[in-house]
């Protein structure tokens, strides 16, 4: 990948921005979400919530079901590979995927590397639960970073940890004299222009999203509120009673974040959210996956 | 007279222009919601984005005729990549037509998925040499009379004026050079300002 494809590769996620991406496993549903108001859908065959139910291996989709939902619409489509899986992000690759989420939902297929994403055309978001987690997986090639809130429960905790903690780092780094960056970069382990980047600008040189546990309107702009710069929702959505509308309210919250009065609105008669699990009561963290 | 520019920000690269407002000293606002329509501006950008998500939020949260009608009125308007869609008269294989109020033909996703997108440089008008980003570009696939065509690439319209609308492919938000945008600001400046004989 050359600097210029890298930046193109930004650029789309900057589009993105303000958006809602939503997770669909039929193109029946990604109509639902583009109709919605989706501003792109990740197609995969189960969603994290029954992906955390059924337990066992969990890989890359079908590429056929992905190519079908491609099909059915216009908007940007996404697909996840195991972390590490540089296979599976070739296959991705070679059927024209927009984004490839190197994701830590599905089994990692490495327990010590992440793809090098720099290798490839097509852009990568991944997840990262601090700013350590975000300069690496950037090192790497992504070119656009997501929280890494605990996926198929419906529980907003940890996402809202790991934002507020990546924006306390990057306070912290803004906040430095320069010749302390160097030990920043060595405690972040992580290269130093990344951090020196990040104290000048005061943000990741890439877009942020909120992932994982977002499950009502109140959530996703509670996430816009501490620094998100758009929101995923995964499971929320269709495991919810009325799928179409809850997106469309969760698409209007993102964009009016901050009216209260609208999210109010917005959060009548909703009919159920999913279930949701707390944090403590799951046996499986995959927040820890890849590191 | 010190214009204002708002940037319509349901969904998109909206930041990205303000920042260019910003730098070129302009005074901006946001437009998220009926209410944001109550203050005065002069001139609106319509951003990137997804042209499907910023069209559905324009008319459900009730934007959708109050900006039409300014646009018809002749309020100055710059449309980059899905502004352009939500200005276009025609779509090519799609019913969806959502300002309608600038009289071209346009394609989405042209150039295919993002594998396909693509930066260089070419002349705007009397611009010479713009840097030029496409993400998941339209183009403009037919004009109507008196569309003036501003530039090309590969034989396609990227860019064209008609009357006060000035509507772009590509997004010169993303890059530094400002040129655009003050051509843009001249025409908030000097408007066409009778519609029947422009």
């Amino acid at each position: 990948m050359n600097e210029k494809q890298a930046e193109l590769n930004r650029n789309l996620a900057q589009m993105l921005k303000g958006g809602v991406i939503m997770d669909v496993t039929t193109p029946e549903q990604a109509r639902i979400a583009e109709e919605a108001g989706a501003c792109a859908v990740m197609a995969l065959e189960r969603i994290p919530a029954d992906i955390r139910a059924a337990g066992g291996v969990s890989r890359m989709s079908d590429p056929k079901m992905i190519k079908g939902i491609q099909q059915a619409v216009s908007i940007p489509v996404m697909a996840k590979c195991r972390i590490g899986h540089f296979v599976e992000a070739q296959v991705l690759e070679a059927i024209e995927i927009d984004y490839i989420d190197e994701s830590e939902v599905l089994s990692p297929a490495d327990d010590v590397y992440h793809i090098d994403k720099t290798q490839f055309r097509v852009p990568f978001v991944c997840g990262a639960r601090d700013l350590g987690e975000a300069l690496r997986r950037i090192h790497e090639g992504a070119s656009m970073i997501r929280t890494k809130g605990e996926p198929g429960t419906g529980d907003i905790v940890q996402a809202v940890r790991h934002m507020r903690k990546m924006n306390a780092e990057i306070r912290r780094l803004v906040s430095m004299r320069e010749d302390e960056l160097y030990e920043a970069a060595k405690q972040l382990q992580v290269p130093c222009d990344l951090v020196f980047y990040v104290h000048q600008n005061g943000k990741l040189p890439v877009v942020n999203f909120a992932a994982g546990g977002v499950a009502t309107p109140a959530d996703a702009a509670l996430m816009m509120q501490l620094g998100a710069e758009g929101v995923f929702v995964g499971s929320g959505i269709f495991k919810s009673g009325n799928p179409a509308k809850r997106a469309q309210a969760i698409v209007k919250a993102v964009t009016n974040f901050k009216d209260a009065g609208m999210i109010a609105e917005l959060s009548e008669d909703l009919g159920e959210a999913m279930v949701g699990i707390n944090e403590q009561e799951i046996q499986l963290l995959m927040a820890e996956r890849g590191q | 007279m010190r214009e204002r520019i708002a940037v319509l920000a349901l969904q998109g690269a909206f930041l990205e222009h303000e920042q260019a407002l910003e730098r070129l000293n302009i005074d901006w606002c946001e437009i998220r919601q009926a209410k944001d329509l109550e203050q005065a501006f002069d001139g609106l950008i319509l951003p990137g984005g997804e042209s499907t998500v910023q069209g559905k939020l324009l008319r459900e949260l009730g934007l959708f005729h109050a900006l039409k009608k300014r646009i018809e009125d002749g309020m100055p308007v710059m449309a980059t990549c899905a502004g352009l869609i939500l200005l276009a008269e025609h779509l090519v294989d799609d019913p969806t037509v959502w300002f309608g109020t600038l009289p071209v033909t346009v394609r989405r996703n042209a150039y295919g998925r993002q594998l396909g997108s693509f930066f260089t440089r070419g002349a705007f008008g009397d611009i010479a040499d713009c840097p030029m980003t496409f993400i998941r570009a339209p183009f403009v696939e037919s004009c109507r009379p008196g569309v003036e065509v501003l530039s090309r690439f590969d034989g396609q319209i990227t860019a064209v004026r008609w009357q006060n609308q000035l509507a772009m492919a590509f997004h010169p938000e993303l890059d530094q050079d400002m040129r655009i945008h003050r051509n843009f600001l001249e025409m908030v400046r000097h408007p066409a300002s009778c519609l029947c004989c422009s």
